[in-house]
């Protein structure tokens, strides 16, 4: 017959372990270890205090604009947790939590917004890129990441995140369609946070779920309760199994919420409203996973003020680490323009140390040029002098 | 005449259009129920509606091109880049399309459409946000490039871009959306592009100077003229491309002595192009020869103390404006 429906390979599954009510579906939780039930836990914690931290230094004007990330760490930490250190992490610009636990220092982020490129140095041994603002632009180089891993004969899979807003990005369907073209072992971690800035989720895409986009370029795509870190971590570890065994990409979307602003510039009170919010903060990711803790009788009222302790010390022996930097050498400006200094770069920087010189601003002073001579002035001039 | 901010006055421009002619829409980014990052739509949404302020989803090339097809059938359309940084993304669509269906159509096709949005260094948003964007674009024969200094230019030069009928590249400065100024509230008043202005008159050297480059050599100028007694005529030439450059040779020719300042990094920028043509054209007037003071050839630095010795600095300014008139 002419018209008849086509059976397409894949579907969208949604995926929910821990309700946001406590509700445990035995048949499906993970198993994680005790150990590191209390590892993620902590973890979470400190994700979110030091959000809490890092929005307190900015409204004191001690780190510039960023983007805080409550609400969203179980989304976060439930993925990252399913890699292992020998696969790569590609974040977009809201990962404070999965760079945390992939092992970058405190001090290392604050430095960064504070505006010092340093504090995007990846740190030895994390093989994670660093942030990138220009919304999907990290969709191809995870690709390109997973690409040279097979090339290298590497077994590593990639995760990169986004949020929904990138989906409408040209270099996320491109990025998409070349790794299911490619079968790279890349996950696609969207954190559908329901807003991109003040433009609501429905209003990106048409799509019921973001997770079926995978289907169009050949790959599975599964939506997931994004506050929950059961959830998130199953779903993230099949994927991961999947890609590290030839299988190729996953999407997998995370339905979770911005509970705070989007970056520090913003006032989401002007495009949404305080129910919604309070809707969400009900379904809070952290309360969520402490409760399942505490019924597994892994956590008491002690050991959380213990942790909150601990956490609140880490934090701040983390900010005075920051807060005893120095200013960089103003030179450093013509380092890393090319992989060398050109001759021209060479002398612009010798002009600026040049000026530079007794201000004190550039400890790099070195040897003092000779004056440049004073051209001469020419003989038809009509300057009075 | 109104005491209004840059900001004001492009929102203006961007209210006169819309109510003088029906095809003028606007696309972008956070324009309508956000009224803009930089709050320049503010009320456009409310007053003209959603067939007139789309709020896109984020795909910079995809609502440049649909701002191409619209244009291509009648329509005007101002396409908002939320930085002009983020236009590097449509520059496909940009340079390839925009510039060129016009020419490659054989004239059946005008693009008069408006790409306009914030530009230039700004404040501690680092490499990829705080870069001047013209070069990009002034380059391409077919686009027009405007870049205002005040909020009068800003208004005056906006309306005659949604009234030209090609592509025009209009960067705003991301500095001086707060800024006032007098500007015109009759409805009637534009500025023709390819239009530059004396800004300043003086007799003794000439500045040519754009944007937010104009403030600091004004504070240079007048620092020279308590000093030394310097007189110094600044010349903006407001539209990039077309590039007034009759203004800009009169002044040369009557000064004898010519700077040129810009934010961007130097290298085959705006000023490279200005001392060339002054050397062309009036070689025998000049006294000496044409100096540049350009941006760093690095990325913008994220750095505080680093960011302000990437731009031209009024002791740069005044340390060229002394050489050229080479007083020691
Ligand atoms: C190419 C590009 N266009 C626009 C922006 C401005 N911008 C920054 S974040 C953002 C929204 C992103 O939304 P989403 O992908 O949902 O991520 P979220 O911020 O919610 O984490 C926009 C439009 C940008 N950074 N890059
Ligand atoms: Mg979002």
């Amino acid at each position: 017959m002419p018209r008849t429906r086509l059976d397409l390979p894949y579907h969208v599954d949604y995926l929910s372990i821990l309700g946001p009510d406590g509700t445990l579906d035995t048949d499906l939780e993970p198993k994680i270890d005790e150990a590191d039930l209390g590892r993620l836990y902590r973890a979470m914690l400190l994700a979110r205090r030091f959000d809490e931290r890092m929005l307190n230094l900015q409204r004191q004007g001690r780190i510039g604009t960023f983007a805080p990330i409550k609400g969203q760490e179980a989304a976060q930490l439930g993925s990252v947790y399913a890699i292992t250190p020998a696969d790569w992490m590609v974040p977009s610009f809201r990962e404070t939590a999965s760079m945390l636990w992939r092992g970058w220092p405190m001090e290392l982020i604050l430095l960064f917004y504070a505006g010092y490129l340093e504090g995007m140095r990846v740190p030895d041994g994390v093989r994670d890129l660093p942030i990138t603002i220009p919304v999907a632009s990290q969709l191809p180089h995870a690709v390109g990441l997973a690409y040279a891993a097979r090339y290298k004969g590497d077994d590593a899979v990639v995760l990169t995140y986004f949020g929904d807003g990138a989906t409408s990005e040209g270099d996320f369907h491109e990025a998409m369609n070349f790794a299911g073209v490619l079968g790279a072992p890349v996950i696609f971690l969207c954190q559908n946070n329901q807003w991109a800035i003040s433009v609501p989720r429905k209003k990106q895409t048409q799509s019921r779920t973001l997770a079926q986009k995978a289907l169009a370029y050949g790959f599975p795509g599964t939506q997931v309760d994004g506050n929950d870190i059961l959830a998130v971590y199953a779903a993230s570890r099949e994927a991961v199994e999947r890609a590290r065994d030839g299988g190729g990409p996953a999407m997998i979307e995370c339905v979770t919420y911005r509970l705070g602003v989007h970056t520090t510039a913003d006032d989401p009170r002007r495009y949404r409203s305080e129910e919604e919010v309070k809707e969400w903060e009900r379904k809070d990711p952290l309360t969520r996973f402490r409760d399942y803790l505490q019924k597994k009788d892994l956590l008491d009222a002690e050991q959380e003020r213990r942790l909150e302790e601990e956490i609140a010390q880490e934090i701040a022996d983390a900010v005075a680490r920051f807060e005893a930097r120095q200013d960089p050498d103003p030179l450093v400006m013509f380092d890393h323009v090319y992989a060398e200094r050109p001759p021209e770069l060479e002398a612009e920087r010798q002009e600026l140390a040049e000026r530079l010189r007794g201000t004190g601003a550039s400890p790099a002073e070195g040897e003092a040029p000779a004056p440049t001579p004073m051209r001469g002035q020419r003989r038809t001039s009509r300057w009075p002098n | 005449m109104a005491v209004i901010t840059y900001r004001e006055a492009l929102n203006h421009a961007l209210r006169e259009e819309m109510e003088r002619d029906e095809r003028v829409f606007l696309i972008g980014e956070e324009i309508g129920v956000y009224g803009g990052a930089y709050k320049v739509t503010q009320g456009l949404l409310e007053k003209f509606g959603e067939r007139r302020v789309v709020d896109t989803p984020i795909c910079e090339s995809g609502f440049t091109g649909v701002g191409i097809g619209a244009a291509m059938v009648g329509l005007r359309p101002v396409v908002e880049m939320m930085t002009f940084n983020f236009a590097i993304l449509a520059l496909d669509q940009i340079v390839n399309h925009a510039a060129k269906i016009h020419y490659m159509s054989g004239g059946q096709f005008p693009i008069p459409l408006v790409v306009r949005g914030p530009g230039g260094p700004a404040h501690q948003l680092a490499a990829q946000h705080s870069q001047s964007m013209e070069s990009y674009f002034y380059h391409v024969p077919g686009l027009k490039v405007v870049r205002p200094t005040s909020p009068r230019d800003a208004k005056g030069l906006l309306k005659s871009a949604i009234r030209d009928d090609n592509p025009v590249i209009f960067i705003e400065s991301e500095t001086l959306y707060g800024i006032k100024g007098e500007v015109p509230d009759d409805p009637d008043f534009t500025i023709p592009l390819g239009q530059a202005e004396v800004k300043r008159e003086g007799r003794d050297v000439t500045v040519i100077a754009y944007a937010g480059m104009y403030y600091r050599v004004l504070e240079a100028a007048e620092e020279l003229e308590k000093s030394d007694g310097l007189s110094v005529e600044i010349v903006d030439p407001r539209t990039l491309r077309p590039m007034d450059k009759e203004t800009i040779l009169a002044s040369v020719r009557k000064t004898h002595r010519a700077v040129v300042a810009e934010s961007g990094a130097g290298f085959a920028g705006m000023g490279s192009e200005i001392a060339s043509f002054i050397t062309e054209g009036a070689f025998d007037d000049l006294d000496a020869p044409v100096e540049r003071v350009t941006g760093a050839n690095a990325p913008m630095p994220y750095a505080r103390n680093l960011e302000r010795l990437k731009t031209p600095s009024k002791e740069r300014i005044i340390e060229a404006l002394r050489k050229v008139c080479y007083l020691g």
